[in-house]
């Protein structure tokens, strides 16, 4: 359990921190996956401010689901940024009155420092042939997806295949939701959650493919061996963002509005941005995602603002409760 | 006896002072507000969301899952406690310090090594599965859960029960010629019914809400194996916190109804077996020395 035992090392750097002296603090709320990204950019970010100001600044993660996090903040955990995985629960932050409305344009890039894409895992070797979405929802596939009502990753893999659909010749809104349906039909399960989706695929060998994010591919690598599986990378995916926001409330309250925004321009900064290519994450970097090309071949990508008018929307047009997902599953 | 008493402890007043000040900031004040954050729908909106088809599924997946795993439970629950009571054998210390390892596991990790273990090619799956049997990812695999969470409530509360029934009230029912079976069904399970009543009730309450070791082994297919603690995750995932509420209330509203019950059961069984029938009467009449 290499993740145990990271998040062990990392609450003992957490306490070693705190013990030292600061002249400022920031709580980074985060998402659960984030831990590595930011485990490698907090003592960069560190050093960089101490050397420009000659200020000693603590960092603190929180990390736990993208939307259990922000609810927390809402609630009043004293977070002075949001790192997130998904752009609605921003939003549901900015509706609050505790992020700028405007908190897309407050940086590049729609406020993502980085992205990554889904793509299918599948058998060594590719037994199926499995190349593109069709492919998924052909009879006899069984495809392991987390819940696509409950989990950012499932929400992605639906929204994925529904855009491919809707791209078909002759695609609409309703082919599309015919195939997403026959594509759920191939689900033995719906995963807990991104990880759990892999240890079913991965360790108890269940389903012929596994949609994930691009960043998983890798960890999965490093956890059960490269040869184990490949990647098939379909002729259109999601571009899935992780935008970030300061949270005005509270950097005002403490004083640390100066720190916080530096701290998320960092990110976008040449060394921030290699620590994201780093951890698998496509950088905004041309150069550097040129550098890194052998992690990141060339893939087609829409973003939700494309084809489904912002995360709100397609959020409330599929996975709220009447929603898309749920005529799928309540028409029978 | 229903003259006043004196007691033989003082502070009276205080201590029921103290209970009921522990007991609303603990309980009555969490379950009071979110009973008021649900009253905020009014009460058609309620049942709306209560009756819905995913719902109605969800509740019945529950409450079915639930109620089995507590009678299994019940059943062998019972034989390993009159086993640590009553036995002993190498290893006994231990055997009894299994039974609450499933209260001190993380829930999660639970979920996640049953899921591991009935899976297709797990230890245990591989040899069940081509038998016709699915338990993982199955409404099954919910059940199995469920058992492991709350094996320790029935066996931790019959122990001490178990250990009070003197053997001579056993030695009696013999010597007055009643058969195994007659003391058993007669004397033994009368005095340790209202305790299993009891266990069963804390195992049920305790699966209902059970979440975490669940959703790794249900496989969470919408009106199939989706329990209701899920689609309250899923309400609060859709910043839905009304919602979320109402259902949190069905179904405490539920539970409470059923508890009552088993409660009022259990004291109408303490009362018909305990105060009307002193167990070496029932002894003779289990031997039919007394009819």
């Amino acid at each position: 359990m290499p993740q145990f035992r990271k998040s062990i090392s990392g609450l003992l750097m957490a306490l070693v921190a705190s013990a030292a002296l600061a002249d400022a603090t920031l709580l980074n709320a985060s998402y659960d996956v984030a831990r590595d990204v930011y485990k490698d950019f907090n003592p960069m970010f560190q050093k960089y401010w101490k050397q420009k100001t000659g200020e000693a600044i603590e960092l603190k993660q929180s990390h736990g689901g993208s939307t259990k996090q922000v609810r927390a903040v809402a609630d009043g955990l004293e977070a002075d940024v949001v790192t997130m995985n998904q752009s609605n629960d921003i939003e549901f932050l900015a509706d609050k009155g505790l992020v700028a409305k405007d908190w897309a344009k407050k940086f590049p890039n729609n406020a993502s420092p980085y992205t990554s894409t889904m793509v299918f895992i599948v058998r060594k070797g590719n037994p199926k042939a499995i190349k593109d979405w069709n492919d998924l929802a052909a009879s006899g596939m069984q495809v392991i997806i987390p819940h696509p009502k409950n989990t950012g990753n499932g929400r992605n893999t639906y929204l994925s295949a529904w855009a491919w659909a809707l791209k078909q010749p002759g695609g609409n809104d309703k082919a599309a939701q015919e195939f997403v349906g026959k594509l759920l039909k191939n689900a033995p399960l719906f995963a807990a959650g991104g990880r759990d989706a892999t240890t079913t695929f991965m360790q108890r060998k269940m389903g012929d493919v596994l949609i994930t994010f691009e960043s998983e591919a890798e960890m999965i690598a490093k956890e059960f061996g490269k040869g184990e599986f490949e990647v098939v990378i379909p002729s259109l995916t999601m571009q899935t963002e992780f935008p970030v926001a300061l949270v005005e409330k509270v950097v005002d309250k403490k004083g640390t509005r100066k720190q916080a925004q530096a701290y998320l321009e960092y990110l976008w900064s040449k060394e921030g941005q290699e620590n994201a290519a780093q951890n698998y994450l496509r950088p905004r970097d041309a150069e550097l995602l040129k550098k890194y090309a052998h992690f990141f071949p060339p893939v087609k990508t829409f973003t939700v603002d494309e084809v489904f008018g912002g995360a709100n929307k397609a959020f409330a047009a599929h996975f709220k409760d009447g929603g898309s997902f749920d005529q799928i599953y309540l028409s029978k | 006896m229903a003259t006043k008493t004196h007691r033989v402890l003082p502070g009276f007043g205080l201590a029921l002072g103290y209970t009921l000040v522990y007991l609303s900031i603990l309980i009555l004040l969490p379950l009071g507000g979110m009973v008021l954050k649900a009253s905020e729908l009014g009460f058609g909106q309620i049942m709306d969301i209560a009756l819905g088809e995913r719902s109605l599924a969800a509740f019945r997946v529950t409450f079915g899952a639930s109620l089995l795993a507590a009678a299994v439970n019940a059943f062998f629950g019972l034989i390993v406690a009159w086993i640590l009571v009553r036995y002993s054998f190498p290893g006994k210390r231990f055997v009894d310090a299994l039974v609450d390892l499933p209260f001190a596991l993380p829930t999660a990790v639970a979920g996640i090594t049953l899921a591991t273990l009935y899976a297709g090619n797990g230890w245990l799956g591989q040899y069940i599965e081509p038998l016709g049997f699915k338990i993982a990812y199955t409404p099954s695999g919910i059940v199995v859960a469920l058992i492991f969470i709350t094996l320790p409530f029935v066996v931790r509360t019959l122990q001490p029960v178990i250990e009070d029934i003197e053997m001579e009230v056993e030695e009696a029912a013999a010597t007055l010629g009643a058969s195994r079976w007659q003391t058993f069904s007669r004397v033994i399970f009368p005095s340790i019914f209202p305790a299993l009543l009891t266990g069963f009730a804390l195992a049920f309450s305790r699966a209902l809400g059970e979440y975490g070791s669940v959703i790794f082994i249900a496989g969470n297919l919408p009106l199939i194996s989706e329990i209701t603690p899920l689609l309250i995750i899923s309400k609060l995932e859709q910043y839905d916190v009304l919602g979320a509420t109402a259902l949190a209330v069905v179904m405490l509203v539920l539970s409470f109804i059923l508890l009552l019950t088993v409660n009022m059961l259990q004291w109408w069984t303490a009362n018909r077996y305990k105060n009307n029938e002193p167990l070496e009467l029932a002894a003779a009449k289990a031997a039919g020395g007394v009819s």
